[in-house]
This record gives structure tokens, sequence and C-alpha cells, in this order.
């Protein structure tokens, strides 16, 4: 017998099943597909201004940082402003996100690049699929427009997110995932992002930068 | 195979760590931060009991139809292009682990966080076999460096002090320039931070757990505050996910309802910084990601848990909350259980997985004031399931002469309430009037254990019976 037989053997043997149970494949089968909600807090059912608030409010308690713009074509300015503002050299990294693309990056001094993150870069941009207002966490999907590896190498990482694609509650986030991607169909990875990194293994005291990003700057862009 | 474990020396290992100074030193950080920021966390979401309740039923509901969720988990897994392993021990997770390894020709694997990996040991199996395993959570590296196990479940290095974490940073890192300051905790960090990034960037594979693993998607879930999972995993060639089998949940609303209550129990946050969801390898167009994802499912003991009380245990999430408000963990810290997994949820896994002749003691090491129980997130009766190894032990004879015998009196006398009664007035008599003066005794026959450590408070001469009895015939009247 396979392990993978015998596995299953002595789940069905300790459970007292066959595993051809009509009613039990129902069941499961069902939940797949109806995939209940459960409770979901009231703190997140707000909507408009109220929602965007309690976003902010969330993602400054988890140690983030959090600036407002009108239109998209003011995040270039925004950004080029947070990484002077810090002391940071003036240089950037993205994928090829189209909406970051359409942004007039050469009104500012920023010295762009393109691509995956190395392990080099000190500052990236990269632009959230959603937020989550409850915890104050942006939702990341990998591809090339946003490779996966700016949200966690580089020193300092700036995510923009449209004020329409800030939900409640993560109920709501998965809704529009199936919807892009399908189904039970997922992107290779979605990161849920609260803050930047951290580490409270020594001592227990609380230390920022572990290995993540040092810095976590998230750009609401309300158009 | 052999398990590496003190266990059976439980009580000389307690005896050992409430005498190390450094060790008692560093376990008041545990008393003091975690039990309030739960409490905080969990005051500040209305629906928090709600959740519990929630997160317990669907693990509950998970595991009665735990082979039809794994089926379609394999299913959704392999349509993603990824690997499904069962290994029904550790040693065959170890060879199936060592064998991908191979295929892929590593030197190097990097090491999420995992208490799997510990349980199986797959560290020990690498090194011996030419692959260099490098943990990554700043915690298991630590520990790492100094050859110990983790001795919390999500803050392994909780029983360090910075200065013996400085030591073994100057001890190992002699590329580093001897004179540098490491005085501050912030610059322990940021050297591990740096050494460890080129550990990252050289990886041929990366070794991660689960937190959970979703069957609607095939996905599989780790959740950090460093970033150092994601490192892990997203950067070598071969991403291997070590999960065992009771991680599974249904769908990706169940895991969030889950997910609201893990953080929030474990360290107090509303969600932990890096939540992760990886499905498969790396797409057609993807600019970085690994090329190949296996998934290496370990049973190891679990399935036989199934049908059985102890299958309770099987919600566990492994948020640590049981071991932060445990009194006994608090005293003796996480060494002492002599295996992989401390506190509560280690004295009732611990028998399951390695045998209750070996983590007998562990069980017993309990006061039973149930505060486990009342922080678990998926409730499960932690002092009920204790109490159930008790019994097996007896049942066993496994249980000492000394404590059978003092039992079969108890038992002799707890049949006979009159003769009860009786005698613990008499006792109490006779002890209220020898300790009245002081009001405790430093030394007293048959309960050395207790007085060697601390004094035994003096009855004030009425039983607990004869008391409720008066106060109950007082409030009625």
């Amino acid at each position: 017998m396979s392990a993978r037989d015998d596995v299953f053997a002595n789940i069905r043997r300790s459970l007292g099943v066959k595993g051809s149970e009509t009613i039990r494949r129902q069941m499961v089968a069902e939940r797949l597909e109806r995939a209940p909600k459960g409770v979901v807090p009231a703190r997140g059912q707000v909507s408009g201004e109220e929602r965007i608030a309690l976003f902010k409010l969330q993602a400054e308690a988890a140690l983030a940082t959090v600036t407002e713009v009108a239109s998209a074509a003011e995040v270039p300015q925004s950004i080029a402003l947070f990484l002077r503002n810090h002391n940071l050299p003036a240089t950037l990294r993205m994928g090829d996100d189209p909406r970051l693309e359409k942004m007039p990056w050469d009104e500012t001094t920023l010295e762009m690049s393109h691509g995956p993150s190395e392990g080099r870069d000190l500052n990236a941009v990269s632009h959230a699929f959603g937020a989550v207002a409850e915890s104050g966490t942006v939702v990341m999907v990998s591809g090339h427009e946003n490779p996966s590896t700016l949200n966690f190498l580089p020193d300092n990482h700036i995510v923009v997110v449209s004020a329409k694609d800030i939900a409640g509650d993560y109920e709501s986030v998965w809704n529009r995932v199936r919807f892009a991607f399908g189904k039970s169909t997922m992107p290779r990875t979605v990161n849920w992002i609260t803050g930047p990194s951290r580490s409270g293994d020594i001592e227990q005291t609380l230390l920022l930068g572990a290995h993540g990003p040092r810095r976590l700057h998230i750009v609401v862009v309300r158009d | 195979m052999t398990v590496h474990t003190t266990s059976p020396q439980f009580k000389a290992n307690a005896a050992q760590a409430l005498a190390d100074v450094q060790l008692q030193k560093a376990l008041g950080n545990v008393k003091q931060g975690f039990i309030d920021k739960r409490q905080k966390a969990a005051e500040k979401l209305p629906e928090f009991e709600a959740l519990r309740d929630s997160a317990r039923d669907i693990k509950n509901h998970t595991l009665a139809h735990l082979d039809l969720y794994l089926e379609a988990y394999e299913d959704k897994v392999k349509a993603s292009g990824g690997h499904v392993h069962f290994a029904r021990t550790a040693e065959e997770a170890r060879s199936i682990i060592l064998g991908i390894c191979r295929d892929a020709g590593a030197r190097t694997v990097t090491k999420g966080k995992s208490m799997i990996s510990e349980e199986i040991g797959i560290n020990h199996h690498l090194e011996a076999h030419g692959v260099v395993p490098v943990e990554t959570d700043l915690g298991e590296y630590i520990i790492q460096l100094r050859n110990e196990m983790p001795s919390h479940i999500i803050a392994p290095a909780v029983h360090l002090n910075a200065t013996q974490v400085e030591q073994d940073f100057r001890r190992v890192h002699t590329h580093l320039d001897a004179k540098r300051d490491l005085s501050e905790p912030v610059q322990l960090l940021t050297e591990a931070r740096t050494v460890l990034r080129e550990r990252f960037l050289a990886a041929d594979v990366g070794i991660t757990g689960a937190n959970f693993l979703v069957a609607e998607t095939g996905t599989s879930i780790i959740v950090t505050n460093e970033g150092n999972g994601d490192l892990t995993q997203i950067l070598p060639k071969t991403h291997i996910v070590l999960a065992s089998i009771e991680k599974l949940v249904p769908t990706l609303e169940d895991v969030s309802q889950i997910l609201r209550v893990l953080a929030r129990s474990a360290t107090g946050q509303e969600m932990s910084v890096y939540t992760t969801f990886s499905t498969g390898p790396r797409r057609p167009g993807d600019a970085d990601g690994p090329e190949n994802y296996h998934v290496v499912l370990l049973d190891n003991g679990r399935s036989s848990m199934l049908g059985t009380s102890f299958e309770e245990m099987l919600r566990c999430i492994r948020c640590g909350a049981c071991m932060n408000h445990c009194p006994v963990y608090h005293a003796v810290g996480g060494h002492a259980y002599g295996w992989v997994y401390p506190g509560p949820m280690g004295a009732v896994l611990t028998p399951s997985l390695i045998g209750v002749d070996k983590a007998g003691h562990l069980p017993n090491a309990s006061t039973f004031c149930g505060r486990c129980e009342s922080v678990c997130p998926v409730r499960i009766p932690l002092p009920k399931l204790m109490r159930h190894w008790r019994e097996r032990e007896f049942e066993r004879h496994l249980t000492p002469a000394t404590i059978r015998s003092g039992l079969r009196t108890w038992g002799f006398f707890a049949k006979r309430p009159a003769l009860y009664r009786l005698a613990t007035r008499a006792a109490m008599g006779v002890l209220g009037l020898a300790g009245r003066t002081k009001g405790r005794f430093a030394w007293l026959p048959l309960a050395k254990g207790w007085t060697k450590y601390r004094d035994f408070p003096a009855p004030q001469g009425e039983t607990f019976q004869a008391r409720w009895r008066r106060e109950r015939s007082r409030r009625s009247a």
C-alpha cells in the first residue's frame, strides 16, 4: 500500500467511514461551492469616507504610514516627497503595472528601475489589488505587474491603493479575487500585508525591519 | 525511529529550570507581555468570542470530513502545477524532503519557522547528507546557532536574554569586526538581517511550514511578522511546504474566520504582518517565485487521533496562548517539557505522538487551573484531555506505586462520605491547631514536595464542606 493510500485508509478507519458516502460528499461539495462567510465583524461594515478613515486608522495602528492624494497623477510627487522627508535616496523600483506606468514619473527627479528585486534595492513601489479597512491590510497579488520580491526585499515599500478598492472585510476581497481570477482559482501568491516587518524574538522587544521592509508607506488614490 | 526526548526526565528538567537564573529572568517577559496584549486585542473586537466558536466549528467540520477535504486539496494543488507527497512517519517525510533537495542539486536550504520540521528532525537529517539548512526566523536562527530546540512554539528563543544572543553572534559571525557594538537589541536584529539576506539569495531550496491548507483552492498559508517565510519561499527555485494533515480548512472564508483569532490569541496583534497565500509554482509571465512547488503532508500518528477524545487536539492552530497563560510554563519554560511541543498543548499532544510511556509526566505537570482552556481560540478542553492521559497512564500501570497507593487511599475515603468528613474534619482540626501561631508550615510530614519550595498555609480549623454547609444554611435562612 502506498503512503497516500495508507493515510487515507487510516483516516477513514478512525472516522468510521468508507469515503463513498453520498451525504458526506454532498456536504463537502456544497461547502466548497457556497463558501459560507461565518462571523464578519461589524467594525468593517462602513462605507465611503468612514471606510477610508478606518483603513487609515488601522494601518497606522500597525505602524504603516498613510498619505492620501486626489488623483493618480499626484502619486509620483507624493512618493518623491516621502523619500525626501525620510532622507532616502531618490531611487524607486517597480514592476510593469499599467496603472503605475501611466503616472507622470518624469515630473520628479526619481531614478526609476523596473523588474523584480534582486535584494539590493532600497525603495520599491507596488500597486495593491485591494485593501481591508477592518485591519488596515493591503492585498497584493503576484505577477510581472507587481513582482512579489518587491513586497519583501526593499528597505522601504510603498504601496499605491485606489480608494475604491478598499473593502470593509476580507470576504469582500475574496469575492473580487474570484471575479478576477475565476472561482476556486488563485493567483500564485496573494500577500496580505499589515504594517512593516517586525520581530519580538529578542526579549519580547518589538523591533521593526526584521527581514522585510523597515517602512511600509501607503498612498491612497481618491479618484 | 528514535525520538530525541528528555520528556521522561521532566522532574529533573523542571528542577534545573527553576534554579536557572538566566532562564527565570527571560521567562518574566512571557508573563508580562503576552497575557496583557491578548486581553486587549480580545476586548477590542466584540465578535471575538463568536469567532472562537466559529473557528472551533470549522475545524470540527473539517476533521470529520478530513479524507474528502484532503482529496479536494490534493486535486487543486496538482491542477495548479504543484506536487503532493504523503508521509506516514517522520522518517518518510525526511527522505521525501532530502530527495527533493537532491533533485534540485541543493547545497543550502533556507527554512521558514515550522514546528513540524522540528517534529521530524529535518535539520540533522539534511546536515548528515551534505545539505546545509539555515533557519531564517530570528528566534529559530538564534537557537540553531546554539544547537537548541525552540522553547516556545511562536517565540522559539524566549528563554534567552539579549546578552546571550550577543555572545552567540560574536562566536559565529567571526567575519565581522570584533569591536562592533552589539549592546542594543536592534543592533542584533540588523546583524542577523544582513547575514541572513545573503543566505536567502544563495539558497537552492526553501522549506516552510503551513499555518493552513485551503481545500477549495489548493493553497498553503504562512503567517509571519518578519517576512522571512516569504523570502524563503519566493527566492529559491524550489519551495517545499511541510504540513501535517490537520492543517486543512475548507475555504478562503473559513480561513479568514480563523485568522481573525490567530494573531489576537498569539501576540495580541489584529493581524500578523504577513499572511501569504501560495498556490502552485511560478506562472507563465511571472517575474519571480519558485519554479517547483512541493507539499509534504505528514500524518505521524494524527490519523489515529481522529475518532478518539484526542481528536479535539487536532483543532490546535499553534498560537501559543495556552503556554503564555500557563503557570507551569511560566515557572519552568519550554525546554523542561523535553520535546518539540511545550506547555498545555504539548502536554496533550506529546503523549499522542511519542507515547504516554515517555511523556506521562507532562499531563501530570498541571494545576488544572483552566487558564489554557479559557484562552484557547479553538476551545480545546486541554485540562480534560490531560486528565484523560492521567487515566490512561493509571490504567496502563505507568503511574508510580506511591501515587497509586495514595490514590487508592483517597478513593477509599471518597467513596465513604461520612468517613471522609470525619477524617478531614479531624485532620483540619489538628493542622489548624498546630499551625495557629504562624498560620503556615515550613515543613509537614508527607508534603516535602510542597514545603521544600514554599510554606504550606495552615487550615483555619474548618473543612471546605463544613463551611459550605454553614454558608448555604445561612444564605437560605
